[in-house]
């Protein structure tokens, strides 16, 4: 009798197929390939068979057996396959769950104001400098041309501290960073360009002046240094602060004890809630040659320009913070928006 | 300054509208801080004149007037009491319309008033928006035109300009000084007043003398009898007075503020019959005292200059004068004063008194040394006008005035400093427009100052005059031109603004505190009982500065806590002060005071913010710590308990880097904790912001090929023993082949004897050239667990 080996083969594929996990399969293989399956049964009894009917038999069993054995193989991946899907639905997480740890602090914005002045100033090669806050007369005013009871100390109201200098006089805070212009200069050759942002003082206290605030100071002394390159300087810097040229600057003649031609910077949008109004935004000049001789240094040879800008105006300006308070309460729920 | 357009436009008239003139005047350096309008907005109001007053048929309180309107004749109800036949008044036409008075202007319409018909209102001070006068109709002066514009009568269409003049422009005053400016600027001619001599009628002369000339350069007088000190200031001059800021007194203070407002020119008026014997400059004595006007009672000093007369001061030169001897109503004699005093003589004395008047503010910048007779004869002129009086002949005491040194520009220094090749013409032209007189040589001009400017005294006084003609406006923005020389930072130093960034990046804000703080908290946190107080602080508990951070941080946990913040981990960078001997005058220093940089933070509330996957705790020193040991990585920091004032005494650290101090850490002391109203702990700490800064360099190390052994050691100590003196015993004793050591357990409890604790170390080690044998890792082993029996009595945990 020949065998049906096409059943056979149709048998063991749908019996493979009704297995759902390997050890069932491995029952299911013993059954046709196992040593007492039908496929080695089958084989056993070719011997029974005349050489010739047994190599063709012999063929179509080792057929039929190579698809048993391939549907096996197809088999065990499709239940290892399944086994992986089962597994990695199991495993599946909610991706919109918030991630574990902890959160992000901020930089407060007038620093990052501070900073955002330190990388522009620097990309054209502005040195940083930064020095005492209890400050001394002569550095805080006689330096800067700005003699004991000069109608110009009245300009600005200085805290006094405990303490006396050299010459007796009390200690003061200073009242801007234009010490650092003397300080900085007595420590270095020209050509000096250096900005100094930090701390400043004065006695003042409204909603819109802070006893607190800073400044930056700004000072470039070379040979050849003029107005006209203050002008381009400060400009370039406002376009590259707001980051736009569709700024109007303006700079008008005013006084300052320590710079001649001194000049008030100020600047206008042209668009935005503060569109088409002049804003004050720093006071600058060419340095006073008094000041450049309390550099150490010989004003017919070095000149230069110095100004001064407000870090707090600068950075409402920027961000648009009407209440300049916010910048020293240390209200996390303000300071949060500047992560 | 503040004054009137209209008061300016009498001495210089150039075509341009009021904003034109506000925009000139601000971008040659008078800044014009507002200009507003004089009076009220209204429209349609004429001088109407009251011809005929009948009584109203219908009502008792009421009149109907026949007004004359200019050309027209209006028949008007009108209920004012003081209306007369012939008076003038403004008169609102149909269609005029007044200024709000509940908010919405209001137009006047034909009314019907008790059956009488109304075209038109008469109208009270109040009714204009004038002021809060209603007793009744607005009396004009008879003159005045029937059918007039009534805003024309009352010049409300002025403007009133405020200057904000800067300390170097004394010489602007004065409206002669804004128009001479403007003149100047704009090239229309100046029409300054030029006061006739007044012919004297008596011979009277007051004796003056000037001890110290260094103080008084100049004193003229004049006498003048017989005024009638009661008169009324002429409405033309309070107007300009008013809009200038000054309130009409008398007449004749109000003459001596008038000449001041229009010449620059101060002037004080005594009560001759008040003055004793003869009036001499000089500077006070100690102990001497003069009550002033202001009725304050000021001492003398030896640099504070008087007039006195024989009974002692009677004023504070330049400055203000006495009550003794002022000019009241009843004053019938009067001695005009008109002194030239040196700035050095006045600055800052009104300060020091702690007031300042308008004559201290004129003669501390500079007052002209040159209209003292000028002025005597405006102010003669004007009392003669309203008060009568027989004047005397002016003297004129002229002891050393200003000198007027010439100043030299050179055209080539002005062209380095502005930037841009202006002409030697150009320059000539802006020193011809400005009126100075000036010689010009071949590449260089010389200027002598007038006697009404005090800030022309160097080159660049002259170089900024040429700019500020020229216009700042049309010096171009110029990109300046350098060589290219690269800066960059030190690799083995670090911005704060680095260190910020990692605080920032560990969930710390940063906050800017103020310097100054409340003393209490020096007293309590800082154990300071000598701070550096602030001299003249705006507030109590901004009194003295700060000798750390941690007042202004606990600060602002309450403040975050009050606003139901839960949560607050705050940061900031800023200098502490404290007194320091070792701290000489220096570079960067000032003698006596120690001002570092400090980094500083604070931290509350739960260790993370509350989220769904880990398990709340509050934060705690351990969570602070690693925060600090990552701010100052790579460098390995040392801990060591040592109590502060702020903090709890079992929870504090002194940190020190490679033994240098670094700072310190720790839990806020419970009391301090209970006094800031906080219901948790607050970890701070403070690090020097200078050693933060700096970062090693990284070394280069070989890597090993060879495989590493971990092996671990539990031992038991008594509980008080610090882990980290064992870590460091180890670290120091075991041989090179042990890479790193670590703790990696504590436990105390079950198994563990009372009062003991276990403690697991984890032992890495490594050979780079060889592969180690079980017997070398054995012995170093063992020589670990001899440091712990022998250093710190522990034992291994069985």
């Amino acid at each position: 009798m020949t065998p049906d080996l096409e059943a056979i083969v149709a048998e063991a594929e749908a019996a493979f197929a009704a297995t759902a996990d390997p050890a069932t399969l491995e029952q299911v293989k013993a059954r046709y390939l196992g040593k007492t399956g039908v496929i080695p049964e089958l084989l056993k009894g070719l011997g029974k068979l005349d050489p010739e009917a047994r190599r063709d038999a012999g063929a179509r069993i080792n057929a039929a057996k190579a698809r048993i054995e391939a549907a096996l193989d197809a088999r065990r991946e499709a239940i290892a396959r399944d086994a992986m899907n089962a597994r990695l639905r199991e495993e599946a997480l909610d991706v919109t769950l918030p991630g574990r740890g902890r959160g992000r602090g901020s930089i407060h914005p007038v620093i990052r104001t501070w900073q955002r002045i330190e990388e522009i100033f620097g990309s054209i090669g502005f040195d940083v400098a930064d020095g005492p806050e209890i400050e001394t007369d002569w550095y805080n005013f006689t330096a800067l041309n700005n003699p004991l009871n000069h109608p110009a100390r009245s300009m600005q109201d200085t805290f006094y501290v405990e303490g006396t200098d050299s010459e007796g006089l009390p200690l003061l805070l200073r009242t801007h960073t234009s010490p650092m212009q003397v300080r900085y200069a007595r420590m270095h050759e020209p050509p000096i360009k250096v900005i100094a942002p930090g701390r400043t003082y004065r006695v003042d206290s409204d909603a819109t002046h802070s006893p607190m605030f800073h400044q930056v100071e700004g000072l470039w002394i070379d040979e050849n240094i003029s107005f006209a390159d203050l002008k381009g300087v400060y400009t370039d810097f406002l376009h590259r602060f707001f980051e736009t040229d569709e700024l109007a600057v303006r700079f008008r003649p005013s006084f300052f004890p320590f710079t001649e031609p001194s000049a008030e910077i100020d600047m206008k949008f042209d668009s935005g809630p503060l569109e088409g109004r002049w804003l004050e935004i720093s006071g600058a000049g060419q340095v006073h040659p008094k000041v450049i001789r309390n550099f150490g240094l010989d004003p017919e040879r070095w000149i230069g320009f110095a100004f001064g800008s407000g870090l707090e105006r600068l950075t409402m300006l920027r961000y648009g913070i009407d209440d300049l308070r916010l910048f020293f309460d240390g209200d996390l729920r303000f300071l949060r928006q500047f992560a | 300054m503040q004054f009137s357009e209209e008061w300016l436009r009498s001495m210089v008239d150039p075509s341009l509208g009021t904003d034109e003139l506000a925009h000139l005047l601000t971008m040659s350096g008078l800044e014009v801080e507002e200009c507003v309008p004089a009076g009220p907005t209204f429209s349609g109001v004429v001088v109407g004149e009251v011809v005929a007053a009948q009584p109203h048929p219908n009502a008792d309180r009421l009149k109907v007037c026949e007004v004359n309107a200019g050309g027209e004749r209006v028949n008007v109800v009108c209920g004012a009491p003081n209306v007369v036949i012939g008076m003038k008044v403004p008169f609102a036409r149909i269609g005029a319309v007044l200024p709000p008075q509940d908010g919405k202007p209001l137009e006047i319409r034909r009314a019907t008033m008790r059956g009488v018909e109304s075209e038109g209102m008469l109208c009270s001070a109040r009714e204009l928006g004038l002021s809060d006068d209603h007793s009744g109709l607005l009396a004009l002066l008879p003159e005045t035109q029937p059918g007039t514009d009534v805003r024309d009568v009352l010049a409300l269409d002025d403007r009133i300009f405020t200057i904000k003049l800067t300390p170097n422009r004394a010489d602007c005053l004065s409206v002669l000084g804004i128009a001479r400016e403007v003149a100047a600027l704009t090239g229309s001619p100046l029409n300054a007043p030029t006061p006739p001599a007044v012919k004297a009628t008596t011979a009277d002369v007051y004796p003056v003398r000037i001890t110290d000339s260094a103080g008084c350069g100049r004193f003229a007088g004049r006498v003048i009898r017989g005024v009638n000190a009661k008169a009324s200031t002429p409405d033309w001059m309070k107007r300009r007075l008013e809009r200038a800021g000054q309130r009409s007194i008398s007449a004749l203070v109000d003459v001596t503020n008038y000449v001041m407002l229009e010449l620059g020119r101060p002037l004080h008026v005594y009560d001759l019959d008040k003055l004793r014997g003869p009036i001499d400059v000089r500077f006070g004595r100690k102990g001497e005292k003069v009550l002033l006007l202001n009725e304050q009672t000021v001492e003398l000093d030896t640099d504070v200059l008087a007039i006195t007369d024989d009974s002692g001061p009677i004023g504070l030169a330049g400055i203000m004068g006495g009550e003794s001897t002022k000019a009241d109503l009843d004053t019938r004699n009067v001695l005009l004063e008109a002194a030239f005093f040196f700035p050095d003589a006045i600055a800052g004395r009104a300060r020091r008194y702690n007031f300042s008047s308008d004559a201290s503010h004129r003669f501390e910048r500079g007052v002209d040394f040159d209209n003292n007779v000028a002025g005597i004869e405006r102010a003669t002129q004007l009392i003669l006008d309203i008060c009568g009086g027989q004047p005397g002949p002016v003297s004129d005491n002229v002891a050393q005035l200003p000198e007027r040194k010439p100043v030299a520009m050179r055209v080539e220094r002005a062209r380095r400093i502005i930037g841009i090749p202006l002409s030697a013409d150009e320059m000539g032209g802006a020193f011809a427009r400005l009126g100075l007189s000036l010689v010009r040589e071949s590449e260089r001009f010389v200027v002598t100052p007038p006697s009404f400017r005090f800030d022309l005294e160097i080159e660049e006084d002259l170089i900024e005059e040429v700019a500020r003609v020229h216009g700042f406006d049309r010096i171009p923005v110029q990109p300046p031109k350098a060589p290219a020389i690269m800066r960059s930072r030190p690799e083995r130093q670090r911005s704060l603004h680095a260190i910020r960034a990692a605080l920032a990046a560990a969930d710390y804000h940063e906050v800017i505190n103020y310097a100054f703080v409340d003393e209490q908290w020096e007293r309590d946190l800082a154990g300071n009982a000598d701070p550096i107080r602030v001299r003249n602080p705006i507030a109590s508990q901004l009194a003295v500065m700060r000798s750390q951070l941690a007042g202004g941080l606990l600060a602002n946990v309450q403040h975050n806590l009050n606003r139901k913040v839960p949560r607050i981990r705050v940061f900031e960078v800023g200098r502490v002060f404290r007194r320091s001997a070792a701290v000489a005058d220096g570079p960067l220093a000032v003698g006596g005071i120690d001002q570092p940089m400090r980094v500083g933070g604070a931290a509350f509330g739960p260790a993370l913010e509350e989220q769904w996957g880990v398990a709340g705790r509050p934060v705690d020193f351990y969570d602070v710590k690693a925060d600090v040991e990552a701010l100052l990585a790579p460098r390995v920091a040392r801990f060591e308990p040592e109590p502060l004032p702020a903090l709890h005494p079992g929870r504090a650290a002194k940190v020190t880097v490679d033994g240098r101090a670094a700072g310190w850490i720790g839990e806020l002391h419970p009391e301090w904790q209970r006094k800031f109203d906080l219901p948790g702990p607050v970890i701070l700490f403070e690090l020097d912001a200078t050693l933060l800064q700096e970062v090693p360099l990284p070394v280069y190390q070989p890597v090993s090929r060879f495989p590493a052994v971990l092996r671990d050691l539990a031992v038991v100590v008594d509980d008080h023993v610090p882990a980290g003196l064992m870590l460091e015993a180890l670290q120091a004793a075991l041989p090179a082949v042990v890479e790193s050591v670590q703790v990696f357990d504590l436990y105390r409890g079950k198994g563990v004897e009372n009062g003991k604790k276990s403690l697991a170390f984890r032992v890495l080690l490594q050979d780079t050239q060889k592969t180690l044998t079980d017997a070398e890792v054995d012995a170093t082993m063992t020589l670990a667990l001899s440091i712990i029996q022998q250093r710190f009595g522990g034992n291994l945990r069985q």
